[in-house]
């Protein structure tokens, strides 16, 4: 565990950069992770990103993320190059992914 | 935590020549989970295989109920040969199997291969088994990018970090 400064707040974070905390997340700190990702956040990032956190629980997959109904799956991978789910959920403030679909 | 001085895989050429419903699933698990973590993915079907991306056969793939020591009843009592060789069983079992795997959003394999080719993924008939099973390319699923030769999808499998991969 490692401590780390996002957008002025004093954060927990996993070796890979993941919130320990979800609770502790705002959409300043979204930005930041993202700028570090390379990704300039849209208005259609944050839709995709507050499925995310409200799904968070229940073992979220692209395929759900496609049933959405906010982006396709292909659209996803444009949103979120190189790795959309992972990616995306460090973006959201949630824990890594351990889905393989 | 893993080293990260090892050189990362970047790229997986997957082979699958078989059609029995985990030979399949596996290569498409592989292919697809190396597209989500970010890294290039191309898969190859030949021979049997080519049943996972034939459009008549891709969804109605089987698992053997015969000569398949891993096959268990319900409870986990073995699978009697002689049960799995009654007809409709392996259907029945197959079914069986696909749904329970729909329930974890494992997805059907057209749906599959529409999630893998959305993320960059690439995939390839065998020219030799499409030849031999006398298919033609209007029998092979759209997702099919191009039927090719060994020598051919070789040629795409190299690079560094590349790995090759055979189902």
């Amino acid at each position: 565990m490692a401590q780390k400064t996002i957008a002025g707040v004093n954060l927990e974070v996993t070796e890979d950069g993941y919130l320990e905390d979800p609770t502790k997340w705002n959409e300043e700190i979204a930005k930041e992770i993202a700028k570090e990702e390379g990704i300039e956040l849209t208005d259609k990032h944050f839709e995709v990103i507050k499925f995310i956190r409200e799904n968070a629980e229940s073992g979220l997959t692209i395929r759900k993320v496609g049933k959405s109904g906010i982006v396709d799956i292909k659209g996803f991978y444009e949103l979120f190059p190189g790795g959309p789910l992972k990616i995306s959920s460090k973006i959201a403030g949630i824990k890594k992914p351990t889905s393989c679909v | 935590m893993a080293e990260k001085k090892d050189t990362q895989v970047k790229k997986v050429a997957i082979i699958c020549a078989k059609a029995s419903l985990e030979d399949v699933y596996a290569a498409l698990v592989m292919a697809n989970g190396a597209v989500m973590e970010g890294m290039e993915a191309k898969v190859f079907f030949t021979f049997f295989g080519l049943d996972a991306i034939t459009k008549k056969h891709m969804n109605k793939l089987h698992t053997a109920t015969v000569g398949n020591p891993g096959m268990r009843m319900p409870g986990g009592l073995p699978f009697p040969t002689l049960l799995g060789a009654i007809p409709g069983v392996e259907a029945g079992v197959s079914s069986m199997m696909r749904k329970q795997m729909d329930q974890l959003d494992i997805p059907p394999v057209d749906e599959f291969l529409d999630m893998i080719t959305a993320g960059g993924g690439e995939i390839f008939a065998c020219k030799l088994a499409v030849d031999m099973f006398k298919l033609k390319k209007e029998d092979l699923s759209d997702h099919v990018i191009d039927i090719i030769t060994i020598g051919e999808f070789y040629a795409m499998a190299g690079g560094e970090g590349s790995q090759i991969i055979f189902t």
